[in-house]
């Protein structure tokens, strides 16, 4: 479903991404680890068209995106930081985002389902971090896309939100659609990953299920999985 | 339909900027009690103000909305849709607070039947595209510098560049080379600031030689009254395009 061809990227002097290949199918729930730095995100904005490319193709159904910006009708993106305008409502900026797209919401459920409507009418600009993330996953959630890219979607969630979070995720995944993840969190890579891809130094260092990953490093959970291969490449 | 939101979360700042606009025309009437001599004083705050308003706004604009701007960028739109949606949605709201804060006085006061109409609707015209130059430098700037102080100090040093010191230096240089023949140069050097331009295209409308200074003498002697009008709206028509075509360049290629 996405295919990206040696992709680079560098900010300066910094090289983020080095020529990196992935391809990712269609269906499924893919987390994107990697140390701090690693180009999660860079490579994420890239497929979104946010982030510039030095080199590379990005492909999405067998079709370049690199300068296009149809495509993006069907990506769903969580970013990392919620931004918003601080002096719109919520209600303001989800009518806003609504117009944008043409087409059946489902942002009421999303509403109810993460308990924001005594929200509503607030200004962005007055509401916690953790709120301020619930309307971004509804924001993110309500259009119902094929491609679902979530970047640390989990930050600033009480644990009741997460477990809602979870599911909606898996919802997802079973109506048959791409969710692509990054995150920091072992446990939940744990739990919901059908694939991991692990960015080191701006390029794939391994793709593969969990389990794959535990026999490789031959480690029983995923931190220390993680931590080996860290421990290898940096001494 | 993007744009109707800027317009509504500007429509404060407009408003005062329109009523700014009308107490000045008010003002400057009942002082002067002459349409035309009015419509001088109104030359000489225009020619400063309309780009430092333009400038301010631009650059505060841009680094305000810049979250909004982030957010649109991952939905489907064009990167050029998005920044000149932007930019025009500010630029005519800043001009149509120009034009109708000080055309409504005017048009009360009872410019239409009086000799200086031509004038005072030049004097608009000009004012409406020295906002639109200076609300694309200003994008521009913001567009180039991620660091919110500095932008807003280049933009704030590109007016006074322009306003104030560009004149200075242009006089200094006009004494030091006294004895060399110099109205080709000073010529180029006032089609290189807008300020300059519009100036001197008001000037030349209302005929007053006195007023024209070096620049403007040279401009009348080198182009004749008319065809230096149309030589110089045609120069602030580039000066406006070329800034706008950059932020399109530059916005295609920005990173986020």
């Amino acid at each position: 479903m996405i295919s990206v061809e040696t992709l680079h990227k560098s900010f300066g002097k910094l090289t983020v991404l080095d020529g990196l290949d992935l391809s990712i199918d269609e269906g499924g729930i893919f987390v994107i680890l990697g140390p701090n730095g690693s180009g999660k995100t860079t490579l994420i904005k890239s497929i979104l068209g946010m982030v510039v490319p030095d080199k590379g193709n990005i492909a999405i159904d067998g079709k370049p995106v690199l300068k296009e910006w149809q495509y993006r009708g069907n990506i769903d993106y969580l970013p990392q930081i919620a931004n918003f305008p601080s002096n719109l409502t919520v209600a303001e900026l989800l009518k806003l985002v609504k117009q944008l797209r043409d087409r059946p919401t489902r942002d009421q459920e999303l509403i109810e389902l993460f308990g924001l409507e005594p929200f509503l009418e607030k200004k962005l600009g007055h509401l916690s971090g953790g709120t301020k993330q619930k309307v971004n996953i509804v924001l993110t959630f309500m259009f119902n896309s094929d491609l679902i890219i979530l970047d640390e979607p989990t930050s600033g969630l009480d644990p009741i939100a997460l477990l809602h979070l979870k599911e909606l995720i898996l919802k997802e995944k079973e109506a048959g659609k791409t969710v692509l993840i990054t995150t920091h969190i072992m446990s939940f890579v744990e739990e919901m990953a059908d694939e991991i891809v692990f960015l080191l130094d701006g390029k794939i260092y391994f793709k593969g299920t969990v389990n794959e990953l535990q026999q490789k490093t031959e480690q029983q959970d995923l931190e220390h999985a993680i931590a080996q291969i860290l421990k290898t490449e940096h001494v | 339909m993007t744009y109707s939101f800027f317009d509504l979360m500007r429509s404060r700042w407009s408003l005062v900027y329109f009523g700014f606009y009308f107490l000045l025309g008010m003002v400057l009437l009942f002082l002067n009690n002459d349409v035309s001599k009015a419509v001088i004083t109104m030359m000489n705050i225009i020619v400063v103000l309309t780009p430092l308003i333009g400038t301010i706004f631009g650059v505060m604009y841009y680094y305000n909305s810049k979250e909004f701007t982030e957010l649109l960028l991952a939905q489907p739109l064009r990167r050029s849709t998005i920044f000149l949606g932007q930019y025009f949605g500010l630029a005519l709201s800043l001009a149509g607070s120009l034009v109708f804060g000080l055309g409504i006085p005017f048009a009360i006061y009872g410019i239409v039947g009086s000799g200086a109409l031509v004038s005072f609707i030049l004097l608009l015209a000009v004012g409406a595209l020295l906002t639109f130059i200076f609300v694309a430098l200003a994008y521009n700037i913001g567009l180039s510098n991620d660091n919110k102080i500095k932008g807003f100090g280049l933009a704030i040093l590109l007016w006074l560049f322009l306003a104030v010191i560009y004149d200075g230096m242009f006089l200094i240089s006009l004494v030091m080379f006294d004895d060399y023949p110099i109205d080709k140069f000073s010529l180029i050097a006032s089609m290189l600031n807008p300020i300059d331009l519009s100036r001197i295209l008001i000037i030349l409308e209302l005929d007053i030689s006195v007023l024209l200074g070096y620049t403007g003498a040279v401009f009348q002697k080198f182009f004749g009254t008319s065809f230096g009008m149309l030589a110089s709206f045609g120069l602030l028509l580039i000066w406006c395009a070329a800034p706008v075509a950059l932020i399109v360049h530059k916005a295609k290629r920005k990173d986020f």
